[in-house]
């Protein structure tokens, strides 16, 4: 574990992965070993293109500290174009984020291809790192599933 | 609600030392709808294929989630194992408890705490997964190489000889890539061209094999099975159907400025040329940068003195379009630029050449008609210095992190020939290590020392300059512990090869993926060699890594027979998980159409009936043979009517839910 501040804090952090690059990219650093914190949880999509808005709010709402969009490295998108449609959409969406209250750097698309599992452990790591610095997110918290816990 | 069982893999002590599957297992017996869970030591064996089958049926089980490795590596394998025991295949989850966790966390707490999240999403996901039914398309019975060297032509004739058409798509005037080149190959010192030509010719005569040269791919549209390619074939300014290759034109053009390709630079040729003498096809091309005709409007001799009335100034690129099967990447590869390692003056001295450079001075069609002479004064060279693994392993932005693997051999094979053709030549080798794996390679290597009295030195070459008539060179002996000046005639450099540089675009336009060295990536680096990840495409030789001629050949046949397979077959299984609209939800507005890449989606107007709506309006239709399954559109539309079956809105969403409980 590289996270050495705040060690009371854990947080939670939702990767969404697309299933040619990036989720290759992260079983490779798994076959090489490599470390990052158990708090990042990845959930597999055919592109980062199928990555809809609402599913980082509701990541948020329901209690995520962090939420990370990896894909194929631009110009090598499986589908062609689908990480460009990502990037304009995560960029209208982070931007609205930002501005409510939800700190920029909570969000953040990063391109790993296949072949990349040194770049997914590290871009992991210092992803943990920094919202671990941020603290808890607040901000967007449901309270009503907070009570539910 | 479904009955979902739970299977959780020790994977040995890959998973079972760092995650506690026991605790995995029980803690799963919680979740709703889960009526069975177990552990198992491998899961993927015959033994755990039959746990997972034996209580689909006891338990009745609708849905399935397996903890253990990768979906990449395993999915496909449990998927048949449900679907044998009656299950739908799509009802299938895979929790990766290795890759993503017990391979790299070490707190066994932690791991195992993760291991349940993963275990308890890939529940929830599965209690919202319906079964889906795969669809079929035809397969076009046809294969398309790119690169017309030994690896796209092995793998042609492969494909040929298996019955199926098959085009090579070649970028130069003439098939032969890179071993054409070639003057001898190793271990057995046959010459390149004598095992090679045959081949072309083959390749040339077999009717199944149709060979586009001086063209290029242009663009790739479709999927497995179905391709569509545009071809550029580029003009040549001969009709090649007339041409006969006689030669009169090209010995006449007065413009012989231009660098010969095919001999690395060492001399010129006419801006007509026939690249070499086996060229295939044997066939003039024009150089359009130094044809005077072409760029002035003045000259024109090869037309007059063309007996055949082959030259046609005028022609133009002509753009073909094709159906494919199956593509084939054999894009090859290249030597490194020397230049980029001033210590060993590449640029500033012309005695100081690359090994392909060496090549050709040594071969029989080469620029000296195969007596070596130094290219700067023509005269014989009494002492040559060899300089191995220069740009290979080399970890600095000049070189290349890997072993360009042919490197340490075939500078045995120059050393060897050197000493066997001219014996009164000194010839001294500087190396990091000699790595000679592969059939009668160290044997070679060891006759190369032993027999013909090559000198090894162990050591880097520090720098190379030029003192009169003669070339300094500076080294270390590491063996010896000293440092070493010689006084030589020539040095050669075994440059590291890197790839060729049309295979970025090739890989792009093929969306095939690449690793950080612009080498295709195979599926599996031990199980799936040839194959790229994008299903339908192959890979041919060093376009996926360094290789040698044999291991050209194998790995081209490999590709050739997986080709061989997938054109074998008359439909092809498409992947069901595809975009599908909800007619009562979508009102029509387009914007799904505007973001598929696939042109998969179109518009009809067609009579929905439903709770609010009633009558004819004009909804989306998803054409499932041409969709793909990338989800651009269910996010871009603004309705909720679009979705990924496999990957739905809601499946997501309860995905996010179980990580964030």
């Amino acid at each position: 574990m590289q996270v050495t501040e705040n060690k009371a804090f854990k947080p939670l952090i939702v990767a969404f992965c697309c299933n040619w690059c990036s989720y290759a990219g992260a079983d490779l650093a798994g076959t090489s070993r490599l470390t990052y914190p158990a708090d990042v949880k990845i959930i597999r999509v055919p592109c980062s293109c199928r990555v809809n808005p609402l599913f980082i709010l509701r990541a948020f709402q329901r209690g995520a500290d962090g939420v990370i969009i990896c894909g194929c490295h631009p110009g090598d998108c499986h589908y062609t174009t689908g990480n460009y449609y990502a990037r304009r959409r995560m960029t209208t969406l982070f931007s609205m984020l930002d501005y409510l209250g939800i700190e920029r750097a909570r969000t953040r698309v990063e391109w790993v291809s296949a072949a990349e599992g040194v770049k997914f452990a590290s871009v992991m790591n210092d992803f943990v790192k920094t919202v671990t610095e941020l603290g808890e997110n607040v901000k967007l918290g449901d309270l009503r599933c907070k009570e539910s816990l | 609600m479904q009955r979902i069982g739970v299977f959780v893999c020790w994977c040995g002590s890959n998973i079972a030392a760092t995650v506690d599957v026991q605790a995995v297992a029980e803690a799963m017996k919680r979740e709703p709808g889960v009526v069975y869970a177990a552990n198992y030591q491998y899961m993927c064996s015959e033994g755990g294929q039959k746990l997972i089958s034996d209580a689909i049926h006891e338990y009745n089980l609708t849905g399935v989630v397996i903890c253990s490795c990768s979906p990449r590596m395993h999915e496909a394998t449990f998927r048949k194992t449900a679907q044998r025991a009656g299950l739908n295949p799509y009802m299938v989850e895979i929790a990766n408890i290795r890759e993503h966790c017990s391979w790299i966390h070490k707190d066994k707490a932690e791991a195992t705490e993760k291991a349940i999240i993963l275990a308890r999403t890939a529940v929830a996901k599965v209690q919202l997964n319906a079964p889906l039914t795969p669809g079929e398309s035809p397969v076009t019975k046809r294969a398309l190489v790119i690169g017309g060297g030994i690896a796209g032509i092995q793998t042609a004739l492969d494909i040929a000889d298996a019955g199926f058409e098959v085009d090579i798509v070649e970028k130069t005037p003439t098939i032969g890539g890179r071993m054409a080149q070639l003057d001898k190959t190793f271990p057995t010192l046959d010459c390149a061209a004598c095992i090679l030509t045959p081949k072309m010719v083959d390749a040339a005569q077999n009717e199944k094999i149709d060979l586009l040269t001086y063209s290029e791919v242009e663009s790739v549209s479709g999927f497995v099975g179905n391709f569509t390619v545009k071809i550029r074939k580029k003009a040549r300014y001969v009709d090649s159907t007339k041409c006969t290759g006689c030669g009169a034109c090209t010995e006449k053009c007065p413009s012989r400025k231009g660098l010969n390709e095919f001999n690395m630079g060492l001399n010129t040729r006419g801006a007509i040329y026939i690249p070499f003498a086996q060229a295939i096809p044997n066939v003039a091309t024009i150089d359009p940068t130094q044809c005077l005709k072409l760029k002035s409007g003045k000259c024109g001799l090869c037309e007059k003195i063309c007996s055949a009335k082959a030259i046609d100034y005028t022609q133009k690129d002509e753009i073909i379009e094709r159906q494919y099967g199956a593509i084939v990447a054999a894009t090859g590869f290249k030597p490194i630029d020397a230049s980029k390692y001033d210590e060993y003056g590449y640029s500033d001295n012309p005695d100081v050449v690359t090994s392909l450079e060496f090549e050709r001075l040594m071969n029989a069609a080469g620029p000296n008609k195969g007596v070596l002479l130094r290219p700067s004064d023509k005269q014989h060279p009494h002492d040559i210095v060899f300089i191995q693994c220069v740009g290979s392993r080399c970890d600095d932005h000049r070189g290349k992190s890997y072993c360009s693997k042919i490197c340490c051999m075939y500078t045995a094979k120059h050393a060897m020939l050197v000493r066997e053709k001219y014996p009164d030549t000194n010839v001294h080798v500087f190396y990091i290590d000699v790595r000679t794996p592969g059939k009668n390679f160290d044997e070679f290597y060891r006759r190369a020392v032993e027999q013909y009295g090559v000198e090894y030195i162990k050591g880097m070459v520090g720098k190379v300059w030029k003192n009169g008539d003669k070339l300094m060179v500076q080294g270390s002996d590491l063996l010896n512990g000293e440092q070493l000046l010689l006084e030589t005639d020539m040095v050669v450099l075994a440059t590291a090869i890197e790839p060729d540089p049309s295979a970025r675009s090739v890989a792009t336009m093929l969306t095939a993926s690449m690793d950080t060295n612009d080498f295709f990536t195979e599926a599996h680096a031990k199980l799936r060699p040839v194959e790229s990840p994008t299903a339908g495409v192959f890979l041919s030789g060093t376009c996926q890594g360094p290789k040698d001629v044999p291991e050209t050949v194998a790995q081209a046949s490999a590709a050739a027979s997986k080709v061989i397979g997938l054109l074998s077959k008359d439909k092809m299984i498409t992947n069901p998980c595809v975009a599908q609209s909800n007619e009562l939800l979508c009102n029509g507005c387009s914007t799904c159409e505007r973001v598929c890449p696939y042109g998969a989606i179109t518009y009809v107007d067609k009579e929905v009936r439903g709770p609010e709506v009633r009558g004819v309006k004009r909804v989306a239709q998803v054409n499932p043979a041409v969709c793909q399954g990338c989800g651009a559109c269910t996010v871009s539309c603004p309705s909720g009517a679009m979705d990924l079956k496999g990957f739905t809105n809601r499946e997501i969403m309860a995905e996010v839910d179980a990580i964030c409980k």
